[in-house]
């Protein structure tokens, strides 16, 4: 009993510093360097102490000490309860939809049985759909209580917008469920340790048709519709301020991790190497005694796993910083027209397949 | 479905768009009425740029004015300074020097180019191609560059003088040109990668703001908007001025008058400038850079101070201003954004008595709302842009 809640508390813990603790500010960083990097530019490096610059990486510092020092701002004739709950309907589910991303196998641990995801549900990827959606409450709230016509369009927006292509992604992962046989994340995970069985062998077409719809979910260039900033000023958050935007910010970025870990544990091994086993790498270990080698077993699953969510994280910004930006009708048009039949072609050629 | 949707109570939504919005650069506040998302009626509201620009020309001398002509389209101020120049020269009677002329087409189309350079990237800034801006705010800051060295200024250039320029070209300028071009041209096949075939920058530009040719000309459509309608209308052609009749280049023409197509004549046109510019360079004639005439020129400082006769005409031109026969002129080039026209009263004073600018962007402007009812709001980003209205020109 002590054991588990420790194990549980200690793996929460881990991911929530990985998270938010490093890669949402981090990713402030990166995508300024990179889409420095892309158009010949220096990118953020003013920011020191004591002349100690490091490549800018003390920006995310100073951007935090400004926001937590900016004036909380409520527009006048705003619902203030609807203000105020709407950054944090957004940011919570980004941060908990991680709890069911297994980020490692299941090993033994001093007699102890760890699995490397905190929590580990049956239904995973219904979990993750049931969060997903709610984080459109945070933004069409956001965009309806702020009492302003460029939130108002951005919030409906982005209400359409989600709610249209969380059918197509729902309808891309039919397939991927097709063929795993299973919606508890791990079981998809352990059933990649076979190379030939990873998610992008097996569902091409559906992992297109995922990463694109995911890209829409988290309302990025080219889908970044509810914000566009040359339309709509900023959207749905265009009346926040301070901390309350950066919950908005840290949300999306927070989201760009756990696509990047959704598509990981899909489509591209989860935490497994190409024909690499756990076992192998237990004993691989075997020189470090039984929880030693369980250990560096999971260490090196957690960094195989964390490099390839931040592989996704690059091509995502890759995208973002490449593509102009679609209108509004014209994404409409992408998921009902083109995303949503595609995927249920999907689900009929994966079905006539498993089939034969 | 149809049925519940009539009943439903909706109401149209007003919204102001602007004067400090992201999309209205330039300063222009569009008063939109929606439908949804669809543009029921756009009004157009400019002025904030208003400086009273004629009135400040009627009170300075005519050269005072070339500092303000700067301030028109600053995007390309080195084609307003010629403009004007030529103007005053026609009100004179009198023609520049040959190598002053070549002189001003090649500034001419470095300030084309570099305005091309601004619409585009702002364009695609405005519909999220970040990237593609900064690639072409790169190449415009090598011409800029260029002109610094040869003016001393990159925006505010006032380099042009009533029948000469305030210099010759420095140094080495064709081989730095060249080289610059070099880039530029890196520079430009990157953006046309970026966008000429890109689905989605095609989706938001094609079929948008399309205004065919009789009403472009019934507008008062001028320069690269009128040519994508498919009319070749183009000053330095129907009208040579300065020595664009020796010039070999092309006037590219779309066909459907869409903002796609602006698109693709002003990529084009860059092309084309740099080949004017190229042979303008290969082809400058070794002489003088100013007219010799004293009371419409200045002599060189060497002179002022050592000749009785050319310090009488520099204080008597700066003190009461150079004085052209009275009359009246209309004299129009090819602005970046299209025809600029000057028309100038004198009554044989120091000072103009009427200074009056035809704006290309102003008829652009005022097409907005024909072009813009029925469409989505987000087409006003693509299509604004690519009216390409600058507020220093269109509200003086």
């Amino acid at each position: 009993m002590i054991a588990d809640l420790t194990e549980t508390i200690v793996k929460i813990l881990f991911i929530f510093s990985i998270n938010v603790g490093f890669y949402a500010p981090i990713l402030g960083w990166v995508e300024r360097k990179q889409s420095a990097l892309m158009q010949d530019r220096v990118g953020a490096n003013r920011a020191n102490i004591f002349n100690f610059k490091i490549i800018g990486l003390f920006h995310p510092i100073a951007d935090a000490v400004k926001v937590l020092t900016k004036e909380d701002f409520i527009p006048e004739g705003a619902d203030k309860f609807f203000h105020t709950l709407a950054p944090f309907l957004s940011l919570t589910p980004a941060i908990v939809t991680f709890a069911v991303i297994p980020f490692g196998g299941a090993y033994e641990l001093w007699g102890h049985p760890v699995k490397l995801v905190i929590a580990d549900l049956n239904v995973g990827m219904l979990f993750i759909f049931a969060f997903a959606s709610l984080s459109t409450y945070g933004v069409v709230l956001g965009g309806w209580s702020s009492n302003n016509n460029w939130s108002l369009l951005g919030g409906l927006r982005a209400s359409a917008q989600m709610l249209s292509y969380e059918v197509a992604m729902g309808l891309t992962l039919i397939g991927v469920f097709m063929v795993y046989g299973s919606l508890r994340l791990t079981d998809i995970g352990m059933i990649q340790e076979n190379f030939f069985r990873w998610g992008i062998f097996m569902q091409p077409l559906g992992f297109v048709l995922f990463f694109t719809c995911a890209i829409a979910e988290n309302k990025r260039a080219p889908f970044d519709q509810p914000e566009a900033e040359s339309e709509l000023v900023a959207g749905y958050f265009t009346e926040y301020s301070s901390m309350k935007f950066v919950m908005f910010w840290m949300g999306e970025f927070l989201e760009i991790v756990t696509i990047s870990g959704i598509v990981t544990t899909l489509f591209f091994g989860a935490w497994h190497l190409p024909f690499v086993t756990d076992q192998m790498l237990v004993s691989f270990f075997a020189g470090a005694g039984p929880n030693g080698a369980a250990l560096l077993a999971m260490l090196v699953n957690v960094v195989v796993f964390f490099a390839k969510v931040s592989f996704f994280i690059w091509l995502m910004m890759t995208i973002r910083w490449t593509l102009p930006r679609f209108r509004y009708d014209q994404v409409m048009r992408l998921g009902w027209k083109m995303l949503l039949p595609l995927a249920l072609i999907n689900i009929f050629i994966t079905g006539i397949v498993l089939l034969v | 479905m149809t049925d519940s949707a009539k009943n439903l109570h909706t109401e149209q939504m007003v919204i102001n768009m602007g004067p400090s919005h992201p999309v209205t650069h330039g300063t222009v506040k569009f008063t939109v009425t929606l439908d949804g998302e669809t543009i029921d009626d756009l009004k157009v509201d400019i002025g904030y740029l208003h400086r009273g620009f004629e009135k400040m020309c009627e009170n300075g001398t005519w050269e005072q004015v070339m500092p303000y002509t700067d301030r028109l389209n600053y995007v390309s101020p080195l084609i307003n300074n010629v403009g004007y120049a030529l103007a005053v020269e026609k009100l004179f009677g009198v023609q520049a020097p040959e190598r002053c002329q070549y002189i001003r087409v090649i500034i001419s189309e470095m300030a084309r180019i570099c305005d091309h350079f601004t619409n585009i990237a702002a364009g695609a800034m405005e519909v999220g191609a970040m990237t593609v801006f900064l690639y072409f705010v790169e190449a415009r800051d090598l011409l800029w560059d260029l002109l610094e060295e040869l003016c001393g200024a990159r925006v505010t250039a006032n380099y042009v003088r009533f029948g000469g320029v305030k210099n010759d070209l420095p140094e080495g300028f064709g081989a730095k040109t060249a080289q610059a071009f070099e880039t530029c041209r890196k520079l430009w096949v990157d953006v046309d990668k970026l966008l000429t075939k890109n689905r989605i920058f095609i989706d938001r530009m094609r079929d948008v703001g399309t205004m065919p040719a009789q009403e472009a000309i019934a507008h008062g459509f001028t320069g690269p908007c009128l040519r994508a309608s498919g009319v070749p209308y183009d000053v330095r052609k129907a009208q040579p001025y300065l020595v664009y009749d020796q010039m070999d280049f092309e006037v590219p023409v779309g066909e459907t008058g869409d903002n796609f197509d602006r698109y693709l004549v002003r990529m084009e046109e860059i092309n084309q400038s740099m080949r004017i510019v190229e042979q303008a360079l290969a082809r400058i004639p070794r002489g003088p850079i100013n007219l010799d005439m004293p009371a419409l020129r200045w002599q060189s400082k060497d002179d002022t101070y050592n000749r009785i006769e050319a310090l009488i005409f520099h204080f008597k031109t700066v003190t009461e201003g150079v004085k052209p026969p009275a009359g009246e002129i209309y004299s129009a080039v090819e602005g970046a954004n299209g025809e600029l026209g000057f028309y100038l009263v004198s009554d044989g004073s120091g000072k103009p008595v009427k200074c009056r600018v035809r704006p290309p962007c102003f008829p652009l402007t005022a097409a907005m709302p024909r072009m813009m009812r029925g469409r989505l709001i987000a087409d006003i980003v693509p299509t604004f842009d690519m009216i390409n209205m600058i507020g220093g020109e269109c509200d003086r």
